[in-house]
């Protein structure tokens, strides 16, 4: 199949595989951002296939498990009201809240619904304009634009029933905030290839710079893995701290211009708490003024609730690199995808969930996969 | 006053604090429904018929060797491409009875149906069940008719049982499973889940894609007459996908299996549809496919014996049983490299992006 096969031949992977065993001569640390990039390496066994010497950790690049637990709660309290359609990506449905998910709140009688689309969640506002419609506008920059459109849509149309919970989230800052950080073990990035769809690369251009790192914008296809892995281990074993583009077939260095247009027009940088990690200064995006009637959080009453998280979860340190999932003394035990501590054990991006459902915690059990 | 007496445990299997009410996982074919099985229903009602945990028990009256089995329909949209509920209702168990390795006899068929239901769609339906049956060679010797107030059911509920006759010489059970044998599926996979996917509320993609419903029995005749005592192990792939199936085999034989990626059946379509989704086309539902474990030197042969019949003609080996790895399923996938292939926790949600 066009644009799927081609990414997947294992002849050319084993090529690939031996131009990085030739490229190495220490031992490197890279840290792959996005978690769709992480399921690839897990679920076609990529990190079998590379010698030793390179150790992937995996990045903060979930937009589920970074949204932190209040939003979720009252996310959780919203869905629950009566004449109230709840509308969110199905990947946020069975994160766990200080006592819920969306899940439990729909089998409790919420309206909960799982929508491919800010849009489609925008048309259902217009068919049922008795019942307030509210979409989890969750994730990167790459679905900034499409919640940006359904805002914007909603004002020209004068839609009074439709509003979003926004917990959107910005890479860069991410980056900065786990190069800065004391201790760190990263020395190079893949970056991801969507979120630079939308946004480019000259933002990381700085930063490498800075922190004297390659940052390789890299695809989710495995030979776009273990390419963007060759393109970083050259750079750091020749000592060149670039940016460099492996996914040209979707990204230009400037972005997609009208898109990051639109962002703008409808929402503006601000703080953001990070699920685990912390508050990260210019990490998120919200509704500027003029779109505020859009925001749910001002339209329910929803603030000053308490907030519980499972003291056990290491979420924050798996979403750094810091830890592995493995290294959790939860992970396969009291956290599994049926009762998760953490949101990385149930989102589809998460790296605990790609650990666990690939296998990694038989790792003992089945060690002679390789 | 008599104190009722109370068999099951005074407190509730699955402690309330996890799970306090039904999620729609615990229908799922996954690991909550698994849990349901073996912490609230074996426990109530264990016998070895039910213990085997097949799709259908193989019962033993007076020297012959029934197969019976049990299945409900609760499908949206109840007209789907390439079929209906009613075909699925009929199709569903004939298939559950010939993975037992029996010639499907008869059905009862008890309807749900919610108040102010269409009779034309009912009509609809009725066909279409007494063309599936025809098509299968089964007939409806009993049935059973309730309806439901407005709001309390979606249209049509369907319950379909099942009883067929094992032919001697015929064995199919987990337990005979071998390290060396080899696993072949009679076409491609996941077409069933997405196409239902295609229609479903706020997904519609276009696709000319058809549901795989058919009836196996035909397909498994053709097997068994060619390889019969050399099959081990047959099962429809539905609900939970390929992945579940394999995955209740390993862990009943207590035996690994390693899959091909690049060997297993997959159109572009349905594969473009799954990479769209993120949804993995392992763990989608199919509705006509039969998935065998033989013994390796009868492989070919069965290959060919699927191959033969019309709804086999993309049958291939996929993979095969080992030593190692006991309980668990392998992949080697496309690239070489290789990982666990896990059983399906929940419904598969849709990513972000």
């Amino acid at each position: 199949m066009k644009y799927i096969d081609e990414y997947r031949d294992e002849a050319t992977a084993q090529r690939y595989v031996e131009a990085i065993r030739r490229t190495v001569t220490r031992p490197w640390t890279l840290m792959e951002i996005c978690g769709g990039q992480t399921h690839t390496i897990l679920k076609f066994g990529l990190d079998r296939m590379l010698p030793q010497e390179v150790t992937l950790v995996h990045g903060p690049g979930c937009p589920v498990c970074v949204t932190p637990v209040e939003l979720l709660d009252k996310a959780i309290a919203i869905a629950s009201r009566p004449g109230l359609t709840f509308c969110s990506f199905g990947d946020m449905l069975r994160v766990p809240g200080s006592h819920q998910d969306l899940l439990m709140a729909k089998a409790e009688g919420g309206d909960v619904r799982m929508v491919y689309s800010p849009l489609d969640a925008l048309k259902l506002a217009q068919q049922n304009p008795q019942r307030e419609v509210v979409f989890f506008a969750v994730g990167f920059e790459t679905t900034a634009p499409a919640n940006a459109m359904a805002v914007w849509q909603a004002k020209q149309m004068d839609l009074p029933n439709f509003s979003i919970l926004s917990a959107h989230v910005l890479v860069p800052p991410a980056i900065e905030a786990i190069l800065s950080a004391p201790g760190n073990e990263v020395q190079g990035f893949l970056a991801p290839g969507h979120v630079c769809t939308v946004m480019g690369y000259w933002e990381y251009e700085p930063i490498a710079e800075r922190h004297r790192v390659p940052i390789v914008v890299t695809g989710f296809e495995p030979l776009d893995i273990l390419q963007g892995l060759y393109m970083t281990l050259k750079a750091l074993e020749e000592g060149r701290p670039v940016v460099e583009n492996q996914y040209t077939r979707s990204v230009r260095r400037e972005g997609n211009v009208q898109a990051q247009r639109l962002i703008r027009q409808v929402f503006e940088v601000t703080d953001r708490a990070w699920r685990g990690i912390g508050v990260i200064p210019r990490s998120g995006l919200r509704l500027r003024e003029e779109y505020a009637d859009f925001d749910a959080e001002g339209r329910f009453d929803v603030a000053g609730m308490a907030v519980e998280e499972s003291p056990e979860c290491i979420a924050g340190l798996i979403l750094q690199g810091r830890k592995k999932p493995p290294e959790c003394h939860a992970f396969g035990s009291r956290c599994t995808p049926e009762h998760p501590l953490g949101a990385p054990m149930v989102s589809s991006e998460g790296a605990c969930a790609a650990y666990y459902r690939y296998g990694e915690q038989r790792i003992g059990r089945i060690n002679g996969l390789s | 006053m008599t104190e009722r007496p109370n068999h099951l445990a005074f407190q509730c299997p699955i402690p309330i604090q996890e799970y306090p009410t039904v999620l729609l996982a615990h229908g799922g074919g996954g690991r909550l429904t698994q849990m349901l099985i073996e912490r609230m229903f074996l426990p109530a009602f264990h016998n070895p018929a039910l213990e085997t945990l097949h799709d259908g028990a193989v019962l033993e009256v007076e020297g012959v060797r029934l197969a019976f089995t049990t299945d409900s329909f609760v499908v949206s949209p109840l007209f789907f491409p390439g079929g209906d509920i009613g075909e699925l209702a009929v199709n569903g168990t004939v298939n559950d009875l010939a993975m037992c390795g029996a010639r499907p006899l008869y059905l009862s068929l008890g309807f749900i149906l919610e108040e102010g239901f269409p009779m034309e769609d009912l009509w609809r339906v009725v066909r279409s069940i007494q063309g599936a049956a025809q098509e299968a060679g089964v007939e409806v010797a009993t049935g059973d008719t309730k309806v439901v107030e407005r709001g309390k059911g979606d249209g049509v509920f369907i319950n379909t049982t099942g009883m067929g006759l094992i032919p001697s010489g015929i064995h199919v059970s987990p337990q005979r499973v071998r390290p060396g044998d080899v696993v072949l599926i009679s076409g491609a996979i996941a077409i069933h889940g997405i196409a239902i996917l295609s229609v479903r509320e706020g997904l519609e993609f276009e696709t000319t894609l058809e549901s795989d419903t058919a009836p196996l029995n035909g397909l498994v005749e053709a097997l068994l007459r060619a390889v019969g005592p050399q099959v081990h192990v047959l099962r429809d792939p539905t609900r939970g996908g390929l992945s579940s199936a394999l995955n209740e085999i390993a862990a009943s034989a207590g035996v690994g299996i390693v899959l091909e990626e690049v060997r297993i059946p997959l159109w572009d379509e349905v594969k473009g549809a799954c990479e769209i989704l993120g949804l993995d086309p392992l763990y989608v539902a199919n509705e006509g496919k039969c998935l065998a474990i033989v013994a390796a030197e009868v492989a070919e042969a069965a290959l060919e014996a699927m191959r033969s019949h019309p709804l086999g003609r993309e049958a291939a080996i996929i993979g095969q049983v080992v030593e190692e790895y006991p309980g668990t399923v392998v992949l080697r996938s496309w690239v070489g490299g290789k990982r666990v292939v896990d059983m399906l926790s929940g419904e598969q949600l849709p990513r972000i992006c």
